[in-house]
This record gives C-alpha cells, sequence and structure tokens, in this order.
C-alpha cells in the first residue's frame, strides 16, 4: 500500500453499494399532473406584485368604513366606534370612508390609484388563524387541504423545474422573495417552495454588507461565523440580490423613519431591489398584530388605538411605495395587493376588542388598477348578536383570478390550473379586465332587495325583489357566513319579483339574504327571533 | 425538488471543488487573544440541561430525547460512568442482505459472511454491506461512548476499505477496534498492528528479513503512537529497527475468516537498539513462533514509555471531544496533566476520558458548540435524534438500501465511513489551520441541508417504505409542546449547543404563531391536533405537521445546527 495515497476517494462512487442509488424509480418531471394538464408552460410578463399579508385577521369595518350602516354599527360596536365625522371621504362615493389614520391611501384613492373589493372571504369561513391563514394562502375550500399555495402553482407553470435548473439565463433572479424569515405558504409549489426568504434577522442585512451578524467572540462565535460566511456564499441568489441592493435606491422621501414601522421597513427593501433591476415577480411582505381581541382602540379615545397604529402604517407604508416606484418610474409595472386570514366580529367585546371574523376588504393598488370599490357595503343588523359576521360577497379566489390573468397575463386554461382546476369569475380589479365595473357598483337602479318582511321573522317571510333579466339567485348564510339554502334560483325577464321563504326551521340569530344575478350582488339581513 | 432532482443535485458539483471564497472564508473569523486556563480539575460547577446537554452531544451521534430525560438531574460522575459502561460492545456482524438480488452459495439470506469463504461474485456486495452496516452502528449506536470512539479510532488507526481486497477484513479490523475501543491503548495498539487488514494495507505481510518494509514502522511512530511533534524525537534508524522488529507477520487468506500468521522464518532474529528518543532501549532479538509477539510487547513498551505518546493521543482526543486548537494554556493545563493521567492509569481509555469528560475545563464555557460536526455526526445524529424508523433489519435488503443512503450521504459529504481519504484519517482531527473546518465549504454545506430537508420533507422512498423523519415523535416526548414558548426552548435545547439570540426565537416563535397571535391560538391547535376526537383534529394535525416540520427545518438549517 502506498504510503500517503492522497488519491480523492471521497468523491469515488465506487466504493457505494452498486444498487444504493439506482433503480428507485426517479419521479420524473413529466410526471407531474400540472404539466400534464396544462400541455405547455405559460410566459412570464414583467410584472410585479407585492402582497402585504396582515396577520391577526384585520378589523375590515373599522378599516373601510360602512358610513350608510353607521347606527347600526354603534349599537354593535360603540365601544370601539370611530366618530362618524372622523371617517375620511372617497371622491366621488358616498356611505363609506376610510378610518382616519389612513390619508395616505385616501390620497391614493382620490388619485385613483386604489381598487377596494369590499366583503371577501370564502364559504364556510373558518376561525382558526392556522386554518384561514392555510386556505387563503393555498387557495383551497374551506374543506379542503392544498399542499401547495395558489402563487406556487402560478410560479411552477411559468418557472418549471424550478430549483433543479435555477438561476437561468433567463431568470437568473428569485422567482418570489419574502422579506422576513418564513417563506410564506403562498408560494409553495409542487415539491419545494418557490419562494425565497431574504431573512432579518440572521441574514438579510447581513448579506447586503457582507458581515456575519453578532456573534460572540468566543470559539463557538468564531465556527458561527465561518459558517454564516460560507451559508452567505452558498446561496446562489445572494450575488444577485447583493448587487441588486447595492444598485438599487430609494427615491422617495415620504418612508416613515427607519426602524419604525416594519412594514414601511420592508416595502422600501423591495423597492430597493425593483430598482436595482431585480426580475423577481413576487414579493411577499407582513405586518403583524391584527389580532385585536383587546385594546384594538384606546378605551379614551377610538381614533387612537392598536387598530389604528396598524392602519396608519398601512397606509403611510404603501402611500411612500407607491411614491417610491413612481419616481423610479416603474409604476406601471408594480400592483400591490393586501390580504388578511379573516376579518373580525361585527360587535365587538368588553375589551375594547374584537374576535375572529369572516369577510372583509381588500384593497389592490396601483396605476394599473380600475380605481373604485367592487361590491356593496356590508349590511349589519339593527340588533346584532355577538357571532355575526360579515358575510361575503366575493371569494378572495376571484380576486386571485383576478391577479393571475389581468395581471401576470394566464389564459383561461391556465389560470384552472393555478386555480387548482376549479373556476372563479374575475373582478374588474384591474383596468384591462373584461367585465364591466358598473355590474360590480351603483347596483341599486339594476337590482335591488326591496323589502324583506316580516322581519324579524315569523313564519313565511317575503322578500320583494327587482332586477334586470337574467338568471337570479337568492341565498340565505348563517351570521358566521355558511351557506344555508338557496331560496331562488330563476331565469328572470326585467321586473319586480317576490320569493318566500319559510323561517319556522331556522334558530333563531342574524341571517343574510343574497341576491346575485350575472356579477351583481347584493345582501340584507334577516333577523330570526 | 423532487427525488430525481435531489440526486443530481448531489452529483452537479464535484464535491472536492473549493471556491477561492471558501478558502478565505476558512482563514477568516478567528478570535484572537482572551483564552481559559481552566485545567482537568473535576468539574463541581452546575449540571443542568446545558452541561448535560453539551455532554452528550460531545459523546453521542445525536442525543434522543430519551437520553436527555433519562439522565435528568442525575449526577455528572452518573452519567460519565453509564456513558463509559455499553452494555454491547461486540454488534452483531453484517449478514447476506443481498441474496433476493445476487446468490452467496456459501451463506443463507439474514445469515452473516464473516465467517464464510471468500466470493468474488458477492464481495462486492460485502463490501458495500459492511460499510452501510459500519454507518448504521453509528445511527443506531446505544447511549454511551462506543460508537464515538470507534470511530476515532477508526480515524486514528485508519484504513480504507476500498483497498482491503477482502471484506471479511473489514469485518475483523472493525471487531478488534470494537474490542479495544474502550479498553487499554496499548493493548489496541499490539491488536492493530497484527490485525490482518492492517497487514495488508500497510504492507506488513511484505516486511521479511530479506526485504524490510519500513511503512507500517513509520506510520506507527508518525501517526499512530508518539506523533510527529516538536517534542517527538524518533530517527530515521527508529524506523528501520522497529520494521526489524515487526518483520515476519503476515496473513492467512485460506482460513475463515482471513487470519494473521507469523512466519519465524521470515523473522529478523538479531537485537534492535532504539534511539535515545526510546531511551536507547535493545530489544532482544529472538526465534520461534513467539518471537513476534515478545519483541513486539517490548517495542510498545518502550514506546508506550515516553510522554509523548500519552501527549500525541490527548491531543487528538482533544480535539475530537474539545477543540481543535491547541495553544499554550491548553498545553499545560490540559494535554500534559491529562497526558499523565493517561500514562499513570497504563493507557487507560475509560480514564484519561473519565478526566476529560469530567473536567472543569471540557464543561468551561469558552468550550461549548465550537466543533463542526462531522458528517456522520451530522446525518446519522440527525436519523439519531429524530428517531426515524428504518425498515426492520429482517427485511434485509431493504435495510441495507436505507443505512447504503446515510452511507452515501456521509461519502457525498466528505466522510466516506470505512474509507478515509488516506492512513492519516480525515484532515478534520489533524490538518491544520483548518482542522473541522475543512468538513464546510459551498458544495457540502447545502448538501447537509439537503439531507435533513429531504428526510424531513420528501423523504427515501424505495418501494412502499419511505425513511422519513417525522417531527411529532420528538415533540410527544417534550413536557409541555403545547405550550409555545416551551416548545421552543425545549427544542433549541435539545437541537442546539447554545441559546439563540431572542429574534432568532422570534421568528421560530412566527412560525408556530404568525403575526404575534396570542399564545393560546398554539395551544388551542396542537390540543386539537393530539384529541382525534375533536371536530377540527384532521385540520390542526395537518397545520400543527407542516408548522413543526417548519420549525425543524429551520433550525437545522441555521448554522447553529452544524454545531456540536
Amino acid at each position: 500500500m502506498k504510503r500517503r495515497s492522497f488519491v480523492k476517494t471521497a468523491a469515488a462512487a465506487g466504493t457505494l453499494m452498486p444498487f444504493t442509488l439506482s433503480g428507485m424509480g426517479v419521479k420524473t418531471y413529466e410526471d407531474s399532473p400540472l404539466l400534464q394538464v396544462l400541455g405547455r408552460r405559460a410566459s412570464a410578463n414583467d410584472k410585479i406584485l407585492v402582497i402585504i399579508q396582515l396577520q391577526g385577521g384585520n378589523d375590515g369595518l373599522n378599516m373601510l368604513i360602512p358610513v350608510d350602516q353607521y347606527s347600526n354599527l354603534s349599537k354593535a360596536r360603540n365601544n370601539i366606534l370611530l366618530p362618524e365625522a372622523k371617517v375620511l371621504s372617497l371622491n366621488g362615493k358616498t356611505g363609506v370612508g376610510l378610518h382616519n389614520k389612513m390619508t395616505g391611501l385616501q390620497n391614493m384613492y382620490n388619485s385613483g390609484l386604489v381598487n377596494a373589493i369590499q366583503s371577501v372571504g370564502y364559504p364556510t369561513p373558518n376561525f382558526s388563524h392556522f386554518r384561514s391563514s392555510d386556505i387563503w394562502m393555498s387557495g383551497s375550500n374551506s374543506d379542503e387541504v392544498l399542499s401547495t399555495g395558489w402563487l406556487g402553482r402560478y410560479l411552477d407553470m411559468v418557472y418549471p423545474n424550478f430549483p433543479d435548473q435555477y438561476p437561468s439565463a433567463s431568470m437568473p433572479d428569485p422567482l418570489a422573495i419574502q422579506i422576513g424569515m418564513v417563506v410564506s405558504l403562498q408560494t409553495m409549489g409542487p415539491s419545494v417552495n418557490m419562494g425565497m426568504a431574504i431573512t432579518d434577522p440572521s441574514n438579510f442585512y447581513d448579506l447586503l454588507d457582507g458581515s456575519t451578524g453578532q456573534t460572540p467572540a468566543t470559539p463557538y462565535g468564531d465556527e458561527l461565523a465561518f459558517l454564516r460566511l460560507v451559508t452567505q456564499q452558498t446561496n446562489e441568489y445572494a450575488g444577485v440580490i447583493k448587487t441588486a441592493a447595492s444598485k438599487g435606491r430609494n427615491l422617495s422621501t415620504k418612508y416613515p423613519t427607519t426602524g419604525m414601522t416594519s412594514l414601511s421597513d420592508q416595502l422600501k427593501i423591495v423597492a430597493k431591489l425593483i430598482n436595482g433591476g431585480l426580475k423577481t415577480p413576487i414579493y411577499m411582505v407582513t405586518l403583524g398584530g391584527f389580532d385585536t381581541h383587546s385594546q384594538q382602540v384606546d378605551s379614551s379615545d377610538s381614533t387612537l388605538g392598536n387598530h389604528a397604529t396598524l392602519l396608519q402604517h398601512l397606509s403611510d407604508s404603501i402611500a411612500a411605495f407607491q411614491d417610491d416606484i413612481k419616481l423610479m418610474g416603474v409604476q406601471d409595472r408594480v400592483a400591490g395587493m393586501t390580504f388578511s386570514e379573516f376579518g373580525r366580529r361585527i360587535m365587538s367585546n368588553a375589551s375594547t376588542g374584537t374576535d375572529h371574523g369572516a369577510a372583509a376588504p381588500m384593497f389592490v393598488f396601483g396605476t394599473s388598477v380600475q380605481p373604485g370599490i367592487i361590491g356593496a357595503n356590508p349590511t349589519i343588523a339593527s340588533t346584532v348578536t355577538v357571532n355575526d359576521n360579515v358575510p361575503m360577497q366575493y371569494d378572495f379566489r376571484q380576486v386571485y383570478a383576478s391577479v393571475l390573468q389581468d395581471w401576470f397575463g394566464l389564459s383561461d386554461s391556465e389560470l384552472k390550473i393555478a386555480m387548482g382546476n376549479k373556476d372563479f369569475n374575475t373582478l374588474p380589479i384591474f383596468k384591462n379586465n373584461k367585465a364591466e365595473i358598473e355590474d360590480y357598483i351603483d347596483l341599486v337602479s339594476r337590482i335591488s332587495l326591496k323589502r324583506i318582511y316580516p322581519n324579524p321573522a315569523y313564519g313565511d317571510v317575503k322578500i320583494d325583489y327587482f332586477t334586470e333579466s337574467g338568471r337570479v339567485k337568492l341565498v340565505l348564510f348563517d351570521a358566521r357566513g355558511t351557506q344555508i339554502e338557496t331560496i331562488v334560483d330563476e331565469w328572470h325577464t326585467h321586473g319586480d319579483f317576490t320569493a318566500v321563504l319559510n323561517t319556522n326551521h331556522l334558530q333563531s340569530g342574524n341571517y343574510i339574504v343574497q341576491m346575485v344575478q350575472g356579477n351583481k350582488r347584493l345582501s340584507e339581513v334577516l333577523l330570526v327571533p | 425538488m423532487n427525488r430525481k432532482q435531489f440526486f443530481e443535485s448531489l452529483i452537479a458539483k464535484n464535491s472536492s471543488q473549493i471556491s477561492g471564497d471558501d478558502v478565505n472564508a476558512k482563514l477568516q473569523t478567528k478570535t484572537v487573544g482572551r483564552r481559559t486556563s481552566t485545567g482537568i480539575n473535576e468539574y463541581t460547577g452546575t449540571f443542568g440541561d446545558a452541561e448535560l446537554m453539551h455532554l452528550l452531544r460531545r459523546s453521542l451521534f445525536g442525543v434522543k430525547v430519551s437520553d436527555w430525560k433519562n439522565f435528568q438531574g442525575k449526577s455528572l460522575k452518573t452519567v460519565v460512568d453509564s456513558l463509559l459502561s455499553p452494555t454491547v460492545t461486540q454488534p452483531n456482524p453484517p449478514i447476506n442482505y443481498y441474496g433476493s438480488v445476487v446468490n452467496d452459495p456459501n451463506v443463507p439470506l439474514g445469515s452473516t459472511w464473516v465467517n464464510a469463504p471468500l466470493d468474488p461474485n458477492v464481495e462486492p456486495n460485502r463490501k458495500g454491506g459492511v460499510k452501510a452496516w459500519f454507518w448504521g452502528l453509528t445511527a443506531f449506536q446505544n447511549t454511551d461512548l462506543l460508537q464515538k470512539m470507534v470511530m476515532f479510532w477508526h480515524n486514528h488507526f485508519a484504513i480504507q476499505f476500498l483497498d482491503i481486497p477482502d471484506s471479511r477484513a473489514c469485518y475483523t479490523y472493525l471487531k478488534t477496534i470494537h474490542t479495544h475501543a474502550l479498553g487499554d491503548l496499548k493493548t489496541l495498539t499490539k491488536a492493530v498492528t497484527v490485525d490482518p487488514a492492517m497487514l495488508f494495507y500497510l504492507n506488513g505481510r511484505l516486511n521479511t528479513k530479506v526485504a524490510p518494509d519500513e511503512n507500517y514502522a513509520r506510520e506507527l511512530q508518525e501517526l499512530f503512537t508518539v506523533g510527529k511533534g516538536p517534542n517527538s524525537k524518533y530517527t530515521e534508524d527508529d524506523v528501520k529497527q522497529i520494521a526489524k522488529i515487526l518483520t515476519g507477520w503476515n496473513i492467512n487468506p485460506l482460513t475463515n475468516p482471513f487470519s494473521t500468521a507469523f512466519v519465524a522464518s521470515n523473522h529478523d532474529t538479531k537485537d534492535k537498539v532504539l534511539s535515545s528518543f526510546y531511551g536507547g532501549v535493545t530489544i532482544k532479538g529472538r526465534t520461534g513462533l513467539t518471537a513476534g509477539e515478545l519483541e513486539l510487547d517490548d517495542l510498545l513498551t518502550a514506546i508506550f514509555n515516553t510522554d509523548e505518546s500519552a501527549q500525541f493521543i490527548c491531543r487528538k482526543l482533544y480535539r475530537f471531544f474539545v477543540y481543535y486548537e491547541i495553544d499554550s494554556n491548553t498545553e499545560t493545563n490540559v494535554i500534559a496533566p491529562l497526558a499523565k493521567v493517561f500514562k499513570d492509569s497504563g493507557y487507560d481509555i475509560k480514564t484519561v476520558l473519565r478526566t476529560l469528560l469530567m473536567s472543569e475545563h471540557f464543561f468551561d464555557s469558552w468550550n461549548r458548540g465550537c466543533i463542526i460536526k462531522d458528517p456522520i455526526t451530522h446525518q446519522a445524529g440527525f436519523c439519531r435524534q429524530l428517531e426515524i424508523a428504518f425498515p426492520a433489519p429482517t427485511n434485509y435488503l431493504l435495510h441495507y438500501q436505507m443505512l447504503g443512503l446515510g452511507q452515501g450521504y456521509g461519502q457525498v459529504t466528505q466522510m466516506n465511513y470505512g474509507d478515509p481519504p488516506n492512513v492519516a484519517g480525515w484532515p478534520a482531527w489533524y490538518q491544520e489551520p483548518l482542522y473541522s473546518r475543512s468538513w464546510i465549504n459551498s458544495d457540502t454545506l447545502p448538501k447537509r441541508n439537503q439531507f435533513t430537508d429531504y428526510l424531513l420533507y420528501i423523504g427515501h422512498k424505495i418501494g412502499t417504505f419511505t425513511l422519513m423523519a417525522d417531527p411529532w415523535i420528538v415533540v410527544k416526548q417534550f413536557s409541555n409542546p403545547g405550550v409555545a414558548d416551551d416548545l421552543i426552548n425545549d427544542t433549541i435545547t435539545f437541537m442546539l449547543p447554545e441559546p439563540l439570540t431572542s429574534a432568532q426565537v422570534a421568528s421560530i416563535k412566527a412560525i408556530l404563531l404568525p403575526g404575534g397571535i396570542p399564545d393560546y391560538n398554539w395551544a388551542d391547535e396542537y390540543r386539537a391536533a393530539t384529541t382525534p376526537s375533536d371536530p377540527n383534529y384532521n385540520t390542526a394535525y395537518s397545520s400543527v405537521t407542516s408548522k413543526l416540520k417548519y420549525m425543524f427545518k429551520f433550525i437545522m438549517n441555521l448554522a447553529e445546527y452544524q454545531l456540536s
């Protein structure tokens, strides 16, 4: 035997058992059900989506405020309700306005940069943070568990075989960037998460300046610093991110002071990376703290408190970000979207807070949105009980469908795959949507729920309604937002009609009668005593 | 990543490729200045979870929750005594697992081949098998120091299985090491010197009085006993004299198994005189069948009479169990007194280990968490720690295939167990200035993370069996997994050598409780996930499972997880 034979044996595979790595029935990408259905890949455009997740369940009624429901709101949530006079008005809108801390978003709305969608949720709402977050992020039905995220399914079509062939010449940059430590389920693909977390505290800022963070001056600290240095070198995207971050500059002076609001700091990073030339199409940022069970407002002043602060951070941060991308000249390529796992209960609790609820509004912003508010104000019952919720008018997956089709440019068949083989109609959120926004606003002249009587209900309840020609559905939801029954599903010509609902079998509580005609939806509250 | 991509990624890069950046990184990040002056006096400070886990992490391949819990509250002495008292010292030998693939006419499926004839037709399967089996000994080890010491001695008395043409000899070599791993070093050295595999590997079998081969005589001194430190002053003539002392040893390939033979006619019967380094001792020349053994005994007595032999091994043990850097404080306060204890005990390995592992120096906070895990400790340790269920040993082929995954993974992360790069062992334990940093480069570090991610998220599937980590197995053994802070604390104590920063802890908490929602949400969800009668059981179970997996992934992807 040769002394000191420095022959490298470690890499020689010959000593491994002959069959160890063979004959395993390796799954090839061709097996992917997505590609089989699709038959081809979708193509990328240069659009960028920034998703702002409001973690904890945002109280939509305290954000986009249905002023026309104020008398009933003041009964249901008097201890937290903003004084009506403080509600910020929106150009061309009556009966609805913004929380008084949201001047940034108000200005954006008035400049035609905001589209709000009322009462977004899903059938049979789930009130667990975890479960509802998973539903929103995967895009599943309430009773279904999907292991992939809605954006992961989209990215998988545009960038198949990730991470195997990436970074590539045509896509040298991360497919999605989560600012933070935990990559969202939204970008979970068929086998790996397609998103990359740019982690603060232990990674991101260090990545930018090439340091390894704080490590103690001990052997442990030395070895840790060494490992972190190699970690940075091995991150295949570290170079492009570092380059983009050093090339990119924030141009807006409107951002709150760094360190004051986490969301603004996160959006600053996003803007900087966009400005630095990163081709990444999806950015995800988060703002936590919306689980306002108590002290949602200051007990002495309902215009102040935790929720007011959060809304101000949200509004100021978005406004500064929009200003930044405008100054950068990329505003036509960037759209933003907010979501939260659920809204909150209509009735406030005794701790000046609100408990977990159902539907809530979403905002989509940017130069490419159709300015306006889609959908009607939620209807608040005169006697709200503790479990009453805002019922959904629109499924959150309609918003996703709109983003994927009207922003990212998916075809109908591609969209269906990204939506988990389900059909969802898009909404007129973006300017290029085919639908008429008039179908979604100022409905009363076209359809109306004119009268429901007796209300409170007793025995047979009559529902008088007016409609244009077309298929009309009247659907009954319970106060938790679960669909109870279909009262009417018929084709009508233009005119007045009356339906009858027997209420003898219904448990007492508030119910929602929802009218759907084409894309138009209206709802009214029915109280069963 | 699917399975194909996973395996492609393993071979995507030459695993020996190291970028310039890697080298620079290896040479940066050293604290200079302050050192510790603690020595080998018995540690009398607090022996809590942190100290217990430090001891167990350094002594085992992965600490199981039950190891931790069983020793909790016990004294340091009790724990060390237990670690030094293995109940099983000789594992069951490797077997014919390959019978369903290739016929072995001499060995039934499921029986051992170690005493059967050599058969070239199945030799590759046996060679692969003995290596997979060897890897499995680490993953399935008992809670004692035996396997760590087997690794230590395999690295120290290194041979390469690749160069041994008979797997039976690879097995007997490992059997020799197991027998003496916690015995006395003189006996171990003697056994290794005349071990058939070593006689093959370092040419002892070719060393005759007419044609002396100095290979083993040199390595015996330079690598196995006195080393090549500044005070190791053996001479070239010592190499020649010792080669003569060792003439006549040979192997008999015709026995089952392959065995040692002494051929008296090949032995040099003249007296041999060693240098002043060995006290100028004369090893009396002998004749007959006992000549080789008697002269070897005299030789080892001379070698182990030097202080340097004890010091050399103590330095190696120090680098294996404490830290690679040995400064003058450590030399004075640890190595020298430890070597004295070792030598005075007659080179009793348990005594030196007990002294080191119970010393105030070992528990000095300065020395915690600073060893970069070798690949086997990282990978087998992960399997053991997470208690990953392997196929039953009676499912012969599948069981070995799964062990082969572990062995193969060590190989692609530069630790091919059974086949160190050369007779000096792995550079991590001897090569200045990098030492254990040499395990880590831009190729091996991502592969380490891939291994843990792969078994956590995808699993290694063969037929209907999937080798997969299940964090529930660990978490359910914690005291309060439904309390988020307790779960996080226990997981960190269990998985990592040192506490994390509050920002890191907050990030982990955000996995369990996103957006700062109150802790009771986790309690509720955990309760639902562990209560099959709960109406939300299914969704809660899947949600908690994915959070636990993410938490474990997060922790195992931290640089901190590479440290022990």
